[in-house]
């Protein structure tokens, strides 16, 4: 080929799932970031009780805390554990993560029955309710997403269906967890610790 | 030869909809926002003929809200947003030498969210009160300040159809754009690094970033404007405590960079049609790159400028005004390299050229009248007034409207593989350029005048008969216009001349394959050594890498 020069530069690309996820994460952040704002934006406006100091207590929301921290740890030593090929080790891991995912949204839900059946405390109430409902929710909703994403994922592998060459797709999953650990830390900082 | 993929079914519709293949959605997008791009004109025209004379009848102020709220948002939402997804959807792997896109079936499945977001939006003319005979479409205004949004100023269920069907078509666009940035960072064939890429693939690159940035703020607002009226939240009620300037913040962090999202693309058609018919290369294109990214990041920060009216305070109106300046230059810069590309070429007037060049004009008036507006003094004397209405027209219709037309002319041969009437395209060009002037010409001038916008009548004697006469016979142009380009498109479906394969002698690696492409799209996954790897097959003496 006279058209062509001698070397042509190959270049270099990342897999499709990479730069896909990096893409639902980016995009995840603004939505976050967005309710976060208005959050903040809100805080101390409301004209109406209960406030945050009467209602929110740092001490359940720290359990979870640790609970969603731990997680992202979990997820990494059953990631390590699918590269080495050692199938037992990686469910048993990923099941403490289900486990640890799954404590904190029954932490949240302890949280908000008490919210809800005690302190008649709803989205409803005031600003402050709407705001902290909405964010603490949409939050919630993601973990149980991710719950739910982990779980099939663990029962694939249950099957036998999940082996090392899934690894990559396994990450990406992880990716989007520790995404959602991340969120967290943000929404404990604002609501628990800046908030209260 | 490589046969036919299997297919249990011959049916035509079964074919087009169950398809994953980026052609067949691209074409389906653009066909969706043409026929929105009609029944909006037809709104627009409806909103014309009310305001032709003063203190008029033919729509009543309800319906008059209804009307441009539904024009508004249909052709921000459902034409310039389905159009420019739908080109970067069919161009972006053929010009890149790929098969198709990252992530096929989140392709299709963002094509029909918006399709069926977009008939949900229409299905509220029906739906919004409840089947009760009064007209039921969300009257809002596009931008549905807070608080005429809530519960007590909009009882019945518009607004929620506003709220629910743009979410979900707001899902949609977020998965395409997902799938396009994934799409040119992984996918471009051999030889193509990111500065050899067409200067299409990176305007669409940045545009699909925006999208991901600004659409979550959308979708995240309107959450919270259903779950004020439908769940008794209080996000946007004052009386709780609420700032509604909150959703106008919000709103325009979404909507500033929305209108960058919407004519992106119109820089990507004219940057390509603009070269082609000069007969050389684009001027600058390093240059052009930087500045696209500026644009990127500039209109993230510019939001309030729509705001200036709302009090806020000196030290604010001053930051977003110099950032508002600020974008002007590299918008400026774009504009710049566009004229010394034209600047001593072998200019070809073709339709597609016509319409490239009254882009470039007509833009650059629309961002002149921009940078007017961006001086906050002269802002707050004609904020909402038809000054800002022709403003924007000039920028949306006079510049992405006549872009997409440009890029409709210049790509219909290879989607298609027949030629569109050369004739009936410059008739279509004049036609819609004087009408267009005629329409949104005088609107600069009413608005001086004082005239507001999004009112329903006006009173005689106040200066504003003429220009709004003019306004509606512009209008009354722009039909002959968008008729001739119709019937130009049914007839040379069916009898257009054959194209060929690169009918415009053109560069790009999508002019390199059959015109339609075939569902592989390439044969062999081609290989590239410059920006116009067509110039360097066709002129393998003086190829084109040896320079740059």
């Amino acid at each position: 080929m006279t058209s062509q020069p001698n070397s042509i530069a190959v270049p270099k690309m990342l897999p499709h799932g990479h730069v896909g996820m990096m893409s639902v994460i980016t995009t995840e952040i603004f939505f976050f970031a967005t309710l976060i704002v208005v959050y903040l934006a809100y805080l101390g406006k409301s004209i109406s009780g209960p406030t945050p100091e009467e209602l929110l207590s740092i001490g359940l929301a720290s359990i979870n805390t640790v609970a969603l921290l731990a997680s992202s740890v979990t997820i990494i030593l059953a990631l390590k554990a699918l590269r080495a090929s050692n199938q037992k080790k990686f469910l048993t891991w990923l099941l403490v993560t289900v486990a640890l995912g799954a404590w904190f949204l029954v932490g949240t839900a302890i949280e908000w029955t008490g919210l809800v059946g005690d302190a008649h405390f709803t989205l409803q109430t005031n600003l402050f309710g709407s705001t902290f409902y909405t964010l603490v929710g949409f939050h919630a909703f993601h973990v149980t997403f991710g719950v739910c994403a982990l779980s099939f994922i663990w029962f694939c592998g249950f099957m036998g269906w999940v082996q090392k060459k899934h690894h990559q797709n396994i990450e990406y999953v992880s990716w989007y967890w520790h995404f959602v650990d991340t969120v967290w830390i943000a929404v404990f900082l604002v609501v628990y610790v800046i908030g209260r | 030869m490589i046969d036919k993929p299997y297919s249990p079914r011959s049916s035509k519709l079964h074919e087009w909809v169950t398809t994953a293949d980026h052609k067949k959605l691209g074409v389906m997008y653009i066909v969706c926002g043409i026929i929105y791009l009609i029944v909006a004109g037809c709104e627009a025209l409806m909103i014309r003929w009310q305001l032709a004379v003063p203190e008029n009848d033919v729509l009543s102020a309800e319906t008059y809200n209804a009307f441009f709220t539904m024009h508004g948002t249909t052709m921000i939402f459902l034409v310039g947003m389905p159009i420019l997804l739908g080109a970067a959807n069919y161009f972006i792997p053929l010009m890149i030498g790929a098969r198709d896109m990252a992530f096929p079936r989140l392709n299709a499945f963002g094509f029909w969210l918006f399709f069926f977001g977009g008939l949900l939006l229409y299905f509220s003319f029906l739906g919004g009160q409840g089947l009760s005979g009064e007209e039921g479409a969300p009257d809002v205004g596009w931008f549905a300040y807070a608080p005429l949004t809530s519960t007590t100023f909009s009882p019945g269920s518009s607004t929620d159809y506003w709220i629910i069907s743009l979410f979900v078509a707001g899902m949609g666009s977020i998965m395409t754009a997902i799938n396009l940035v994934t799409t040119i960072l992984t996918m471009r064939c051999k030889g193509m690094t990111l500065m050899k890429m067409p200067i299409f693939a990176w305007m669409m690159l940045v545009d699909a970033i925006l999208i991901l940035i600004a659409l979550p703020t959308l979708t995240a607002i309107q959450i919270m404007l259903l779950l004020d009226r439908q769940f008794g939240a209080h996000f946007f009620d004052a009386q709780a405590g609420a700032d509604p300037l909150i959703w106008q913040h919000l709103f325009w962090f979404f909507g500033h960079p929305e209108v960058y999202i919407l004519i992106l693309p119109g820089f990507a058609f004219v940057s390509e049609v603009t070269p082609v018919f000069s007969r050389k290369v684009l001027f600058g294109y390093p240059l052009m790159v930087i500045a696209t990214i500026s644009i990127g990041f500039i209109a993230l920060g510019v939001w309030a400028h729509h705001m200036f009216a709302t009090g806020l305070s000196p030290t604010v109106l001053a930051y977003f005004s110099g950032a508002t300046f600020l974008i002007g230059v590299p918008t400026g810069m774009k504009i710049f390299n566009w004229i010394a590309t034209l600047w001593g070429g072998q200019i070809r007037f073709a339709t597609p050229m016509l319409f490239a060049v009254g882009f470039i004009a007509m833009f650059t008036i629309g961002g002149l009248t921009g940078i007017m507006l961006a001086v906050v003094p002269m802002d707050w004397q004609l904020s909402d007034t038809y000054f800002v209405v022709g403003h924007f027209h000039f920028v949306l219709f006079g510049g992405l409207l006549f872009a997409i037309f440009s890029g409709f002319f210049y790509w219909f041969p290879k989607v298609t593989g027949k030629m569109l009437n050369e004739t009936l395209g410059k008739w279509q060009f004049w036609f819609l350029f004087a009408g267009f002037l005629l329409t949104f010409g005088p609107m600069h001038f009413s608005g001086f005048e004082g005239m507001p916008r999004r009112i329903y009548t006006y009173m005689p004697n106040r200066g504003l008969e003429f220009y709004n006469m003019l306004s509606s016979i512009g209008a009354v142009v722009q039909i002959f216009g968008f008729g001739l380009f119709v019937v130009n498109v049914l007839h040379s479906l069916r009898k257009g001349k054959p194209a060929g394969d690169d009918p415009w002698d053109a560069w790009t690696l999508e002019w390199s394959t059959t015109s339609p492409p075939p569902p592989w799209n390439f044969a062999t996954i081609p290989s590239i050594a410059s920006r116009r790897p067509l110039w360097d097959t066709k002129h393998p003496d003086d190829p084109d890498w040896k320079y740059e």
